[in-house]
């Protein structure tokens, strides 16, 4: 291990993996917020399981290399105990629009204070290649030799019904635009979730095609649902078409807290109820 | 009379379980051992519900059939309830909706609007009845409505006053000095246990019958500032909950057999990543969804076995409150003292019992401070979440800790935390893990997991667990043979059951399941079982049934 930010665990991610991107970005983001002030030993990174995941192994920052599907409410309990530290889970396609859509959608509904940066490569890699809900309709993997699923689920368009706060598209060949919405999101009070679309070299390389439909929409307004909602229809992860970058929809709103934060309960308070409670029955 | 078995039942809505809670206060009231038994089936208005609740000159938690006084508030209790009358059983009905050609005719709807009540205060009105009956004072029975009747108190103050002097027909039960003890169910034990033991947040899902610790530990988040909170499935219960304990607080979940199915996944990363988990698993009648308001002992193995792949936990399995109370605060530290999940397994005998528990043992198990069982990180060297040390248990830190980086992991991990997949360092770490198991079972030796009960020197044993063992403590009490209840089922203490079951030419051993899932526990560790008594039918074991059944055996 490192004092840097990078372990020395040995990367295997694919040559030419859109993961590289991302790390790169989140790293640096990392680095401008210990230069704000911002502890690092206050930053705690959750993952999923999948090719993304690894980024739990390749960051030297606290984390928890969760479950497929599950980062999301990992980083739930997390934020329930420790307001105070700043969660940013990275998950996958699959791993969280898939097995772990439930979670992310509820954690967005009550507004806890995380940022999910969704590894969106449209599919599975770690498995070779399978189907994920944002597959293009043409995509045949090894399961579905001739068989759709059927058109592609719209994330955004989603988190935004269900009261996401601050929803973001990002493309991991815009590294600056990337580093500024990651940024955006954790600094952004409640939840906060950025659907990163990234090739993956092996089984989806949609670089061509991605370069060449990605655009900055200069007028949107962030601030106005309606217009959200139109700029996440422009795009449905079909093939063909703009795919509008950037902030779609932010907006602030009470945060989700339960109880007391664990570090600031009195033990004396539960001894306390205990004692008054057998008190009561006397 | 010196005991007192009281049932009454009604139906749902009609405030049967609050009912039969004021009667056991009632009896805690006169200096008596209370326990009630709720009988109701899953569904929220109509149908049938009944409290069974008995009195005793001595502790007891289980029911006893032989019914002393019958108190129905409508026809169908006195159609199913009456064959389990003693012959001189005193019978007293609801004389506005009851036909009846015995018993006392008490007019609980007239009474009722009379006073201008709710019709859920009928109930309030039979209770009156019932300490008329009983010769009680209507000093002490006012006191009893009062305490436990806090909304509308006056109100219901003069229905029960009405009853009380309309009811004629005695069947006397002697006031004994001090009370002995305070009503808790099984759920309040296990929730005061925990905060006991420090308990910081408590996450769940609704699931019968443990929901009634859901709901305590919601009433005492305030008082408290215990983080409790339902969130949209039993999956999401446990992972939150494990995220909480990787942040450093002590989380407890509750679930019965269904979702503590889908709870397994999160119990192996507890396993790999070494979170400390308790997790309190009522158990019911399943498989499946099966029965959710009636009883079973049939998770045993399940709860031994769950989780993909091989680690240490513990299972631990009170019988009554008191049990549950002490256990559940064991259960939390042992969870976080050796870093392993720990699973609570109560039954919905126990869990929607009410038990009578002296409240100086309540008191004096609170530790003066919060309990901190934890090996900490002491900052001289690199910080390794899962630093191999002599005894398999590594420093625990959490986040934010300066200079640490804190690494969990739900994959095969070297020291700190990083994945890896080389063969020496798989084996290391499972060797690392597994390390623990014998400090384990130290640590369950120390805190007596087995207790015995009856007369010790006898050669017939009757070994139970769960909330069987209230009922064959006292079946061995009245018998003179010897009875057996390992506490702590898993690791399984051994030398302790050896011990304590050596002597034995004859055991039985009652459970509800039925495959006699401890009994093939205690088989697999050379304890024979010469006699399974298994019971599946969703219903508690009644203490005079058993004691017949058991003189048959016994000859």
């Amino acid at each position: 291990m490192t004092k840097g930010l990078i372990t020395d665990a040995q990367n295997t991610w694919c040559p030419g993996c859109g993961n590289f991107a991302i790390q790169h970005a989140l790293k640096d983001v990392i680095l401008r917020l210990e230069s704000e002030g911002v502890p690092r030993e206050n930053i705690v990174l959750v993952v999923g399981i999948g090719c993304h995941a690894k980024m739990a192994d390749y960051l030297n920052v606290n984390s928890l290399y969760a479950l497929h599907g599950r980062a999301v409410s990992f980083a739930t309990g997390i934020c329930i105990a420790r307001p105070d530290l700043f969660v940013i889970c990275c998950v996958g396609d699959g791993d969280a629009y898939a097995e772990g859509i439930a979670h992310l959608l509820f954690a967005a509904k009550r507004n806890v204070n995380m940022t999910v940066l969704v590894h969106n490569n449209r599919v599975y890699g770690l498995t070779k290649g399978q189907v994920t809900p944002t597959s293009p309709l043409e995509y045949h993997g090894k399961s579905n030799p001739d068989s759709r699923e059927g058109i592609a689920l719209n994330p955004p368009e989603l988190l935004l019904s269900v009261g996401c706060s601050y929803i973001a598209r990002g493309y991991s060949r815009r590294q600056e635009e990337l580093k500024g919405l990651i940024y955006d999101g954790i600094v952004h009070p409640g939840f906060s979730c950025i659907d990163i679309l990234q090739i993956c070299a092996s089984f989806l390389d949609k670089t061509k095609e991605y370069d060449r439909q990605v655009y900055v929409p200069l007028d949107h307004n962030p601030e106005d649902f309606d217009a959200a909602c139109r700029l996440v229809r422009e795009y449905s992860y079909e093939d063909s078409g703009n795919i509008p970058l950037g902030v779609v929809f932010h907006e602030e709103r009470d945060i989700f807290h339960v109880g007391t934060p664990f570090s600031r309960q009195r033990y004396t308070d539960k001894k306390g109820f205990i004692l008054r409670f057998i008190e009561e029955r006397k | 009379m010196d005991g007192c078995s009281v049932l009454i039942g009604g139906k749902a809505g009609s405030g049967i379980n609050r009912a039969g809670q004021t009667i056991a206060r009632m009896f805690t009231q006169l200096g008596y051992y209370a326990y009630m038994h709720y009988d109701y089936p899953s569904l929220i208005r109509g149908g049938h519900n009944f409290s069974l609740i008995r009195a005793s000159t001595y502790p007891v938690g289980t029911h006893r059939s032989g019914i002393d006084i019958l108190l129905a508030m409508d026809s169908p209790t006195l159609s199913l309830h009456r064959h389990h009358c003693k012959r001189d059983a005193l019978v007293i009905y609801n004389s506005d909706t009851v036909r009846s050609d015995t018993g006392s005719a008490i007019p609980l709807k007239s009474i009722v609007a009379r006073n201008d009540g709710m019709h859920v205060m009928e109930n309030t009105a039979m209770i009156g009845a019932l300490a008329s009956a009983i010769g009680m004072d209507w000093d002490d029975c006012g006191y009893v409505i009062s305490q436990e009747m806090r909304k509308f108190t006056q109100k219901n103050l003069a229905i029960a006053r009405d009853a009380f002097r309309m009811q004629s027909e005695k069947k006397e039960l002697k006031r004994l000095s001090q009370s002995p003890g305070i009503l808790l169910s099984g759920n309040d034990a296990v929730s005061l246990g925990l905060l006991s033991a420090g308990l910081d947040g408590y996450i769940a899902y609704p699931m019968s019958p443990s929901t009634g610790i859901l709901h305590f530990m919601a009433d005492a988040s305030g008082e408290t500032g215990i983080q409790v909170f339902q969130p949209e499935s039993e999956i999401a219960a446990i992972t939150m909950a494990e995220g909480m304990a990787y942040a450093g607080a002590k989380a407890a979940v509750g679930t019965s057999g269904g979702g503590f199915c889908l709870m397994t996944e999160a119990l192996s990363m507890a396993g790999m990543a070494e979170i400390p988990i308790t997790i309190v698993l009522a158990q019911r009648s399943g498989p499946s969804t099966g029965t959710p308001t009636y009883t079973a002992q049939s998770d045993l193995h399940f709860a031994i076995h769950a989780g993909h792949g091989e680690f240490p936990r513990f299972v631990i399995a009170p019988g009554d409150a008191e049990q549950a109370y002490v256990w559940a605060g064991h259960a939390l530290s042992l969870s976080w003292q050796f870093q392993v999940p720990s699973i609570l397994l109560t039954d919905n005998t126990l869990s929607e019992g009410v038990y009578t528990v002296p409240p100086d043992m309540l008191q004096k198990r609170i530790p003066a401070s919060r309990p901190v069982s934890v090996h900490l990180w002491e900052g001289t060297e690199e910080y390794q979440r899962y630093r191999d040390t002599e005894d398999g248990i590594s420093p625990y830190a959490s986040p934010p800790l300066f200079g640490a980086v804190i690494k969990g992991n739900s994959k095969s991990h070297d020291e700190w935390g990083i994945s890896v997949d080389d063969g020496m360092q798989l084996a290391s770490m499972t060797r690392k893990q597994m390390k623990k198991i014998p400090s384990m079972k130290d640590s369950v030796s120390q805190l007596k997991p087995v207790l015995i009960g009856g007369n010790p020197d006898s050669d017939i044993c009757l070994i139970s667990w769960g909330s069987n063992a209230p009922l064959c403590r006292e079946a061995a009490q009245v018998m003179g043979i010897k009875s057996v209840q390992p506490i702590v089922v898993h690791p399984f203490p051994a030398s302790e059951m050896t011990a304590a079951t050596c002597c034995s030419v004859m055991t039985f051993l009652l459970e509800d399941n039925y495959s006699g899932q401890l009994a093939d526990i205690c088989e697999a560790h050379g304890i024979p079982v010469d006699i399974r008594l298994p019971r599946f039918d969703g219903r508690p074991s009644a203490i005079d049934q058993l004691i017949e059944d058991l003189w048959g055996l016994v000859g």
